[in-house]
């Protein structure tokens, strides 16, 4: 029979080895700096977006379009109004079109398909597209609406390549959400003696809410910074134009056409509506959070 | 301690009875139309115009299957209307696989299906014309762990059943309070209606649940194990809100806890391996149990 231990036996067996509080050390080290590594660019990106675009903001860069004068005098460029009101609308468009056929599909395949042999093929074919490279959806759009049909370009085409890229982002990113609520609520539901697309419509979507919004935000942000959809769908003019049906500026293929210029006070218009660019999307994050803050109850 | 819920007159019970036969005869638990008005007057004509307003339920040969697997192999039992039966059993026995077949809940997981049949009084609630949504309206269910709906308040958890229902209603204030009454959870939350369902402690958030379940006014519920989350005090009161129901519904209770269905059943059946083996009166079932296998279940020899 082993006999009592003394301090110094106790000590060895239970407490910290060096050898573990060392690799614990490392460890921590480790992800934290994986973490700063991140942050840096990052934080340049701001930085940059910061002091360069700053500069070029005016009253005036956001209510005249970019027709200036490029060549004698900088002060006389331009702004960037045509292309705001550009993006706001070919995006707008293209959520109206994207977000809920996507949440339908999701809902589908969280709701009804399951694990059915259709609903996998369909779960397929969305990771598929989430990985095409955007330009694709702009050719696609350029050669079956603008080649296919001899007419030229038009902000709804835009809209329609936009919508096409936004499809599957919405889609998986709601699915996964709605996956996520309890199946007991849809159970004590149904047990209540609840249609099923009601249980759908009062039980299950309220409570996914909150991460369908981030879902469809990620969306919105991704469609509103592609440039490649819109450069032969939809570009090519910079006065402003509200309808959708004829050419349309946009801040992405603004920013694109602007940087390469020669005039410094050109290239620094790209960096002020870059600026512009990620401010709204901050803004309709702020906006979006703050619907989804108050719809949600607990 | 609150009475039940104020038992009017006579008058009150019967015309209380009667506008409900006129609402089934409306409605019909049948899909179509043309059978509705026919057998559902039928179904309730049958049912004794008094004070119990439970349903008696009819398992005869029922079966169940997960895909190949079958927890349910053909069982024939009847639960009194106004009774509380109470089903013991070792876990995996199918007791819960059995209650979900009374209200159809068992066919909502993929793969999943029954056969036999089950007679709400003396509707086969398997009839292919027969509304799924009509049935576990009728027939309410309490789960395991309470599950309020978390972006609701008190007051819409208990309105939820008769919101989802899709007609309108009349007085819901109304219904709402004499369900929460019936719980036994009004005095306690009266004043805070609008405070989120999922705030409540364990042990109100399953009185809640059952007040949801009530406000629908079914003729059965079912409960799986409602207690198996809660503490004891918690758990007494659901106890003793059952005790108070089954003038209203008729009770089948699942539980793993003996000392419970020996508590709230008249009557308790013992399962095992898919088939019930015995039931009859609870003192019968565990003082002079005629099978072998129950009498080693209730006095702890396994399970």
């Amino acid at each position: 029979m082993s006999a009592r231990p003394t301090s110094g036996e106790r000590l060895a067996r239970f407490a910290v080895s060096p050898a573990r509080r060392r690799k614990d050390t490392f460890a921590r080290m480790a992800i934290l700096t994986a973490t700063v590594i991140a942050l840096i660019p990052l934080m340049l990106i701001i930085y940059y977006l910061l002091r360069k675009g700053l500069g070029s903001w005016s009253t005036s860069f956001f209510t005249t379009d970019p027709t200036g004068n490029t060549f004698f005098k900088s002060s006389s460029i331009g702004g960037i109004k045509s292309a705001i009101l550009g993006t706001i609308e070919i995006v707008a468009l293209a959520s109206v079109i994207a977000i809920p056929v996507g949440l339908g599909v999701a809902v589908w395949l969280v709701e009804y398909g399951k694990d059915s042999r259709f609903a996998q093929t369909v779960r397929f074919f969305v990771d598929v597209l989430t990985g095409v490279p955007s330009i694709l959806f702009g050719l696609f759009i350029y050669i079956v609406l603008i080649v296919g049909t001899g007419s030229s370009y038009a902000g709804y085409k835009g809209s329609l390549a936009l919508a096409l890229l936004m499809l599957p982002v919405v889609t998986r990113a709601t699915e996964v959400i709605l996956a996520l609520v309890p199946g007991a609520l849809r159970e004590s539901a149904l047990a209540l003696g609840a249609p099923r697309w009601r249980v759908i419509l009062r039980v299950v979507l309220p409570t996914a809410l909150p991460g369908m919004v981030t879902g469809v935000l990620l969306a919105i942000a991704r469609a509103a910074g592609e440039t490649a959809p819109l450069l032969f769908t939809a570009a090519a003019t910079l006065k402003t134009n509200f309808n959708l049906g004829q050419f349309m500026n946009s801040l992405p293929v603004q920013i694109y056409s602007d940087v390469t210029s020669p005039t410094t006070a050109v290239v620094n218009r790209a960096w002020g509506a870059a600026l512009a660019l990620v401010t709204m999307i901050l803004l309709l994050n702020v906006i979006a959070r703050l619907i989804s803050r108050r719809s949600r109850l607990a | 301690m609150r009475s039940p819920r104020p038992t009017s007159s006579v008058a009150d019970i019967e015309r209380d009875s009667r506008s409900k036969v006129d609402e089934q005869a409306r409605d019909g638990l049948h899909a179509s139309d043309a059978p509705a008005s026919a057998e559902g007057t039928t179904a309730t004509a049958t049912r004794p115009v008094q004070a119990e307003r439970g349903l008696s339920v009819r398992l005869e040969q029922l079966r169940a299957f997960y895909g190949s697997t079958e927890p349910i192999k053909g069982i024939d039992l009847e639960f009194r209307a106004n009774e509380v039966t109470a089903i013991i059993g070792p876990s995996g026995c199918g007791k819960s696989t059995m209650i979900r077949c009374i209200n159809r809940m068992h066919e909502e997981i993929p793969g999943a299906r029954a056969e036999g049949r089950v007679l709400l009084d003396d509707l086969d609630v398997y009839d292919p014309t027969v509304d799924v949504v009509a049935v576990r309206r009728a027939i309410g269910m309490v789960f395991q762990k309470p599950n309020p709906f978390p972006t609701m308040s008190i007051f819409d958890n208990v309105a939820a059943g008769l919101r989802l229902s899709g007609r309108r209603q009349r007085d819901l204030q109304g219904k709402v309070e004499s369900a929460l009454r019936s719980a036994g959870l009004w005095d306690e939350v009266s004043e805070r209606l609008g405070d989120p369902g999922a705030g409540l402690s364990g042990g109100q958030q399953q009185r809640l649940c059952i007040a949801r379940s009530l406000a629908v006014d079914p003729e059965v519920i079912l409960m799986d194990e409602p207690c198996s989350a809660l503490d004891p005090i918690a758990t007494l009161k659901i106890e003793e809100l059952i005790d108070r129901l089954k003038q209203r519904v008729t009770i089948v209770i699942v539980t793993h806890n003996m000392q419970q269905a020996a508590r709230v059943a008249d009557r308790t059946a013992f399962m095992l391996d898919g088939r019930l083996i015995e039931v009859g009166p609870t003192q019968e079932i565990f003082t002079r149990p005629a099978d072998p296998r129950t009498e080693e279940y209730v006095t702890g020899k396994f399970g």
